[in-house]
């Protein structure tokens, strides 16, 4: 994956890719503002939200331990997963006890985190997608570029081909004659569905949250695939990030008011479904949950950086940020692009990859993501830190700007010398060229012209003129 | 009333106008201006690069160049939110200066109490209110009510005005692609106003918005809101 500014300079020059996102990006974001207006208790239940936050991340292993209980308690069987590896493992072996070798699956971030489906499928284990957008990614053998619609980047159009394309190859085929309206989109998508649903004995989930009292977990979408793949299997598979207990139903009551008026912009999500260990007779009858860490007692130890762990994933700081808007998901090289992505993807990962070591500067510190975060995320102070971490690293680039930085500070404090430095460069304004090389200033002035010198700084004028 | 001047280095070196805009109109109003030599940068550019260490001796040079002053005025929004929110973390001395800094726009309206301040400005402006004064300093209508006042001034609606113009300090550097075409919609939108002034009250992203304005040579100009509001009937601006 090369760094963000590479990928996001062929997103940039992509018109479809750039139209396909504005469009989306820029509805969803006026009906969010929209949906948040309607409460007049908006900013108390982001306060709310982000203290429910910080005190269970404060006691996390207590939490995750009564949450073990609590599942164990109700039928369920828990598993602690240390990293991608540990993870993969667990389920595979879960999947395999079954006897089976095809699972469905509800989009889950934390199965993408870790790369569950490829490490599935080199273990001759199919599993499908059944969200809609993720089983166009799916289809389209293509990577998610959002956390809540993983194929906006995608328009109805090369959607049709998709389904037209590859659907026969996984399953019941487009029917013939397949246009690009809605409708008929959705109907293949179902048809599709159907089949799988039907058929499976194994289900993997995510959730989005674990009431750490009752040992429940919560899943909320908008097309009611989920709840297919949470209740008609035999044996469901839960991954899940430790981050995402919650002490109580009552905490709970907080983000699904906040969740789905910052990601979807509607009031309720359609479904909500919950689910508590097994039940005689309804229901699958094996329940697994694994709880991951992978990164996040990591981040957990980073003063600034931790509060990245709030995160409840609604997207809201993707659909605002105008970096995004040009760059796509893609360039971010995670499931978590965006703003969020570009804070907890180095925390999870580390910042050795260039990538990696790049996204903390995928930013121009606008302030919008924060403005939206329903959890009160300070998305650009956790950047500005991690900028700090990686030149602290020294890498690629790093060593040369530190002296660069060094060296202008000496002059800022030098007075005198900037001064006169002000004067030279207005004395030989006439000289300067329009386009530059060297690293900075070829950039600027690829696009911009830099602005003509004063004939002298505003110093000199001050001395001239008022002492 | 005796003030400080915070120019910032920006403005010191490529937009003294502003500077000499902002001394002007401040002076205009019965406030006596004074400059102190000691000052240079507010350390943005490093802090937000992530040089913490190298940001220290600025912050200090800072809060040394304007002690004793109640009220500290500058012409640069995002310099002044640096002040506010970030000086606070490099010590007690230094947060005791976040309060007494002032943008512009702001010390006009709430420390004065005026928002005409008797300009004459006689052209059709937009305003484009940069993401520091409008997110971390909350400048809300300030700037709006000020241009509004102003005779002679049509001010037009800027589409998706609260967009970031894509300067963000290195980023325009480290993210060139990304930020020229943030900075490219900026002004597509700015010219679909039919204005022939785009007003800021940060000359850091005037420097971005301009530079790309003046490359498609268009028919339009980035002008610190500092230099409308000096401006007068008797003294009018360029
Ligand atoms: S960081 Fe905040 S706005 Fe972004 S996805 Fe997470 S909760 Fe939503």
């Amino acid at each position: 994956m090369p760094a963000f500014p590479e990928a996001a300079r062929e997103a940039v020059g992509n018109p479809t890719l750039r139209a396909n996102l504005r469009h989306a990006t820029h509805t969803i974001r006026d009906k969010r503002a929209r949906a948040v207006a309607e409460l007049d208790d908006w900013a108390a239940l982001r306060e709310t939200g982000k203290r429910i936050k910080d005190r269970t991340l404060r006691q996390l292993d207590t939490y995750l331990l009564q949450l073990e209980e609590a599942v164990t308690a109700a039928g369920g069987t828990v598993h602690w997963a240390a990293d991608a590896a540990e993870a993969n493992r667990i389920v595979t072996e879960l999947v395999r006890a079954t006897g089976e070798t095809e699972v469905v699956k509800v989009k889950s971030m934390a199965t993408q985190e870790i790369g569950l489906n490829e490490h599935l499928a080199a273990e001759g284990i199919a599993a499908y997608e059944t969200d809609l957008a993720e089983l166009i990614v799916q289809l389209g053998d293509d990577r998610p570029s959002h956390i809540l619609v993983p194929a906006i980047h995608r328009n109805r159009g090369e959607i049709r081909d998709i389904f037209r394309e590859k659907m026969g190859s996984w399953g019941r085929p487009a029917p013939e004659g397949l246009s690009d309206a809605p409708a008929e989109l959705a109907e293949a998508a179902r048809l599709h569905l159907r089949e799988k649903f039907l058929r499976a004995k194994v289900g993997i989930s995510g959730a989005n949250f674990m009431v750490a009292e009752t040992g429940t977990l919560v899943v909320v979408e908008s097309e009611g695939n989920g709840r297919m793949c949470l209740t008609l299997p035999e044996t469901l598979i839960s991954v899940v990030g430790v981050e995402k207990v919650v002490p109580t139903w009552q905490d709970l009551e907080v983000f699904l008011q906040t969740l789905p008026r910052s990601s979807t912009a509607e009031r309720m999500n359609p479904y909500t479904s919950m689910w508590t260990g097994t039940t005689d007779g309804d229901g699958p009858g094996t329940f697994h949950l694994v709880l991951l860490d992978n990164g996040r007692t990591d981040a957990l130890a980073d003063e600034v950086g931790r509060q990245a762990l709030r995160c409840i994933r609604c997207s809201a700081c993707l659909n605002v940020c105008p970096v995004y808007e040009r760059a796509g998901g893609h360039a971010y090289g995670s499931v978590y692009p965006g703003p969020i992505g570009a804070i907890l993807t180095p925390q999870l990962r580390g910042t050795a990859s260039e990538v990696d070591a790049s996204l903390p500067y995928a930013s121009s510190l606008c302030g919008a993501c924060y403005e939206v975060c329903p959890v009160a995320i300070d998305i650009p102070e956790v950047l500005v830190h991690l900028r700090g971490k990686v030149a602290e690293e020294g890498g690629k680039g790093h060593r040369l700007e530190r002296a660069a930085i060094k060296a202008s500070t000496w002059v800022l404090d030098h007075p005198g010398v900037l001064a006169t430095g002000e004067r030279l460069a207005s004395a030989t304004r006439k000289l300067h060229p329009k386009r530059l090389p060297g690293p900075g200033a070829r950039q600027w002035t690829e696009s911009r012209d830099l602005p003509e010198l004063p004939a002298e700084p505003f110093r000199d004028w001050w001395r001239k003129n008022r002492t | 009333m005796r003030v400080a001047l915070f120019v910032t280095c920006v403005n010191d070196a490529v937009f003294p106008s502003t500077g000499v805009a902002t001394v002007r109109l401040l002076e205009r109003l019965g406030v006596t201006v004074d400059f102190p030599a000691a000052q240079s940068c507010c350390g943005q550019p490093q802090f937000n690069t992530g040089y913490r260490t190298e940001t220290e001796p600025l912050v200090r040079r800072t809060v040394r160049a304007f002690e004793g002053y109640d009220h500290v005025v500058t012409p640069s929004g995002s310099c002044a939110a640096m002040v506010r929110h970030h000086y606070p973390s490099f010590g007690t001395e230094a947060g005791a200066l976040a309060p007494r800094v002032h943008e512009l726009t702001e010390f006009l309206v709430d420390v004065l109490g005026v928002t005409d301040v008797g300009a004459y400005f006689p052209h059709r402006v937009t305003y484009h209110p940069s993401c520091h004064g409008l997110r971390l300093l909350g400048l809300g209508e300030r700037p709006r009510r000020l241009l509004e006042a102003v005779k002679g001034l049509e001010l037009v609606e800027l589409p998706g005005a609260e967009e970031c113009c894509g300067f963000g300090g290195t980023f325009a550097v480290k993210n060139p692609d990304v930020s020229a075409a943030m900075g490219a919609d900026k002004i597509t939108n700015a010219l679909s106003t039919g204005a022939e002034v785009l007003c800021g009250a940060d000359n850091s992203c005037l420097l971005h918005v301009g530079g790309m304005l003046r490359r498609q040579d268009a028919p339009l100009r980035a002008l610190h809101i500092a230099e409308i509001l000096a401006s007068t009937e008797e003294e009018p601006w360029a």
